[in-house]
């Protein structure tokens, strides 16, 4: 018989309570979600049993949204209102889609990112984005049968501080908890080496619906190091339809086509590379809506002379991947295939082929991400206490500086592993200069016209001086979610002039809370309601994790004052919790965060040394 | 608080010197990113999500100053009050700008003749020639202390560095 446990005085008798988290990968043609339950990880089904969640999302006249497969096949039927691949839209303007003009949206060429107009109104792709969010929130809600204490979404390693920063909003936009940004490819690898319990340098290679990514780590006991990733955000599955696509307009001779025959070619044609893969050949047959038919036979060789180039394109980056970690093609143990394009025999083929080593399939390439990123949610929402895997990722894209003559200076280089932050002191043109405006970039081409714009701010009140006298620091901050924030500030003045931004796409705070205001009002949700039970989860996340904090290391670190001081604060979120004022509760947040400024510093600095010296202990044993 | 008074070597447990153990460094640099990174975070305060950006941030930091030679040459001579001069000083060995004239037409030659192999063969015997400066530089400071002579040999390696960019740039434009 199990003998009943009781606790000693003081402290709490409940057993750890397991956080609902949920890895989410947002793919561009299909999205999942996956967590850990029990130990494994598993990927959650639909009602029907489907894993997989067609990326695809409908807006109908009447304010209602179809996602998934219901919006799929409506695809053809309904070109204009039925967006798919959205994600290649994210944090993009009108000028970056290369082929824009064969696709049939309507699109609104707004600052930063571009916009769609659908039959339910202007959508953001951040928006569209979050409606496939909310969807796999639900089902993970349904399925693990409450409310999800957070979740960790993949992106593609290449993706870009304005690709990263819209997905972080969707997420946001879909009510999640957004516990970290993860790279698809270190997703990949994290549920393939722990699966293996893979040692040594592995390549992940990273084929999706629209992104192509690859990433080099170093596997060791659990530490997950990206030495280097490179890739193309532009480069995908998708690409290889359309150059079947392309073909069989070439073939069949075909005038330019309505979007509804448009869309229902890319579909056969999508069929075709799909049945390529174990077919040497494959029929394409369809009627157009003029009755015109159509009857191709697609030969494998014939895909793989059409799609030679694409395939090309994909090894340019490994090459330079591999350079940039300073290896060759012989350091590497194993190369890992993910994203369901990896399926296609010719891909298989070329990487095969450059390696020298079969690629490793073993894993289902279409889930490996999702299962990577639930694992880590898992152990970020702190389910697990015994931490024994680290995951260092990079920046994919150095960040800088325009300067004179249109030139980048760089500030953080490409591959440098994140967190990290880098200042550089630049000065002033002309005498007596009092503002600087900085425009932020991405990329790694020398003219700031050939890398991308993050951001551009002023920096003002900088006291008159003799031009080149002032000393204006610039400091690049990238987070663990690969997130910029850039501050300046003026050295050599006693009047400080400072400024902090995160760079955006265009779109603002107020924007943000408008279209969260716009979702709410539609699903009939009250704004203050939702507000309110933010900031109450937000409360009780920040005393559960104050309290776990005090009972590990109170005693140790604070003396009785200190303590009861904190005790205080915490009393009174407690007490502003409760009750109904949301402004209350943020404030309370805030007070309490600043009252444990010192605590929190006292713990970090025990936690480095303990650290540290176990480190010596080990070495004398 | 940040101790920003240790320096690097002493942050990992590493004697103060040019030659360090990277075994030790590989090992010491992981040990405290698995204390202070942010993933061991995600569900604390806002404080201490705070502090470990910034540990995180700092451990990366001096990792990297370590691992590479040149800058771990330059953060030595700087901790002993050295300047190395490097933009200012650009006096170098008659004999080594030679060397560095050749290379620089040799990787022009080879750009305009799309010859990748050649780059290869040149970036090895570069890779070579700043393993031996490596040589030069830890037996000027960790043996001999001469601060000027490792103040040479660092801007000589930065050279090295920089003509092994501009090889790496060179094979890249020609992949493009």
């Amino acid at each position: 018989m199990a003998l009943l446990q009781i606790s000693e005085p003081g402290q709490s008798a409940a057993p750890h309570q397991h956080r609902l988290a949920v890895g989410i990968d947002l793919g561009t043609t299909n999205s999942l979600v996956a967590t850990v339950r029990s130990g494994q990880s598993i990927v959650l089904h639909d009602e029907e049993g489907r894993a997989l969640l067609p990326s695809v999302v409908r807006f109908l006249a009447d304010g209602n949204v179809q996602v998934g497969h219901a919006a799929q096949t409506q695809q053809s039927l309904d070109p204009y209102n039925t967006i798919a691949s959205v994600k290649r839209f994210m944090g993009r303007g009108l000028k970056d889609i290369a082929d824009i003009a064969h696709l049939p949206y309507r699109f609104l060429d707004t600052p930063g990112m571009l916009q769609l107009k659908t039959v339910a109104g202007v959508k953001s792709p951040v928006e569209i984005s979050a409606e496939i969010l909310k969807v796999l929130k639900a089902r993970a809600e349904k399925s693990l049968g409450g409310e999800l204490a957070g979740a960790v979404i993949t992106v593609p390693a290449y993706f870009d501080d304005a690709q990263r920063q819209a997905t972080k909003d969707a997420a946001r936009l879909a009510g999640l908890n957004v516990l970290r940004l993860l790279n698809e490819p270190t997703a990949a690898a994290v549920a393939y080496g722990l699966d293996n319990g893979s040692e040594g340098v592995y390549v992940v290679y990273d084929l999706g619906g629209g992104t192509f990514d690859v990433s080099i780590l170093r596997l060791s006991k659990g530490v997950f190091e990206v030495l280097a990733t490179n890739g193309d955000s532009a480069l995908g599955g998708d690409d290889f339809d359309r150059r079947i696509y392309c073909w069989i307009l070439e073939q069949a001779k075909l005038p330019p086509l309505s979007p509804e025959d448009n869309s229902q070619l890319l579909t056969k044609a999508r069929e075709a590379k799909e049945w390529l893969t174990e077919h040497p050949e494959a029929r394409i047959s369809c009627v157009l809506a003029d009755g015109k038919v159509v009857d191709l036979t697609l030969t494998t060789q014939t895909f793989n002379e059409l799609s030679a180039t694409l395939v090309a394109k994909t090894i340019a980056p490994v090459r330079k991947a591999l350079r940039d970690a300073k290896l060759s093609l012989q350091d590497i143990r194993g190369v890992v295939m993910v994203g369901g394009a990896t399926r296609m025999p010719q891909i298989q083929h070329a990487v095969g082929e450059l390696f020298g080593q079969e690629p490793l399939t073993n894993l289902d390439p279409d889930k490996v991400v999702a299962v990577g990123a639930a694992i880590q949610a898992n152990i970020l929402a702190g389910n697990r206490s015994e931490d024994d895997l680290l995951l260092l990722d990079v920046v994919p894209l150095s960040l800088g500086l325009e300067t004179m003559g249109g030139l980048t200076e760089k500030i953080i280089p490409r591959n440098a592993t994140i967190p990290v932050a880098r200042a550089q002191d630049f000065t002033t043109f002309k005498d007596g200069q009092t503002a600087m405006s900085l425009h932020v970039v991405q990329g790694e081409r020398e003219l700031v016209s050939d890398c991308r714009s993050l951001a551009r701010f002023e920096l003002r009140g900088i006291p008159p001086m003799v031009a080149g006298a002032a000393r204006i620091r610039v400091t690049f901050q990238v987070d663990a979610d690969g997130l910029l924030s850039v501050s300046a500030r003026e050295q050599t003045s006693g009047v400080e002039a400072h400024v902090t931004v995160k760079p955006s796409y265009g779109l603002g705070e107020d924007e943000i809370a408008n279209m969260l205001q716009a979702s709410f009002s539609h699903a009939g949700e009250d704004m203050q309601a939702r507000t309110l039970r933010e900031a109450q989860v937000d409360a009780k996340r920040l005393l559960e994790a104050v309290s776990a904090a005090l009972e590990q290391d109170g005693d140790r670190l604070l003396d009785a004052g200190e303590r009861a001081g904190i005790e205080q604060h915490m009393a009174d979120l407690r007490k502003a919790a409760a009750g109904s004022e949301a402004a209350a509760i943020k404030r309370e947040i805030t007070t309490l965060n600043h009252a444990t400024e010192t605590f929190a510093a006292r713990r970090m600095d025990a936690g480095v040394r303990q650290a540290l010296t176990g480190h010596k202990l080990e070495e004398l044993s | 608080m940040l101790n920003l008074h240790q320096n690097h070597f002493e942050l990992f447990g590493l004697p103060v010197a040019f030659d360090i153990d990277l075994g030790h460094l590989n090992q010491a640099y992981r040990q405290l990113q698995a204390e202070v990174h942010p993933d061991r975070f995600a569900a604390a305060s806002e404080s201490e999500r705070r502090q470990s950006l910034q540990w995180a941030t700092h451990a990366n930091e001096a990792y990297q100053t370590l691992k590479n030679p040149l800058s771990r040459a330059r953060y030595l001579l700087k901790l002993q009050g050295v300047d190395t001069q490097e933009e200012s000083n650009t006096a170098m060995p008659a004999e080594f700008l030679m060397r560095q004239m050749e290379w620089r037409e040799a990787i022009e030659e080879a750009q305009a003749a799309a010859d990748v192999e050649t780059l290869e063969t040149l970036s090895r015997e570069l890779q070579h020639e700043a393993r031996s400066t490596q040589a030069e530089l830890s037996a000027a400071l960790d043996e001999r202390g001469d601060y000027p002579s490792a103040c040479e040999t660092v801007r000589k390696l930065r050279f090295l560095d920089k003509v092994q960019t501009e090889i790496e740039q060179a094979m890249e434009m020609l992949e493009e």
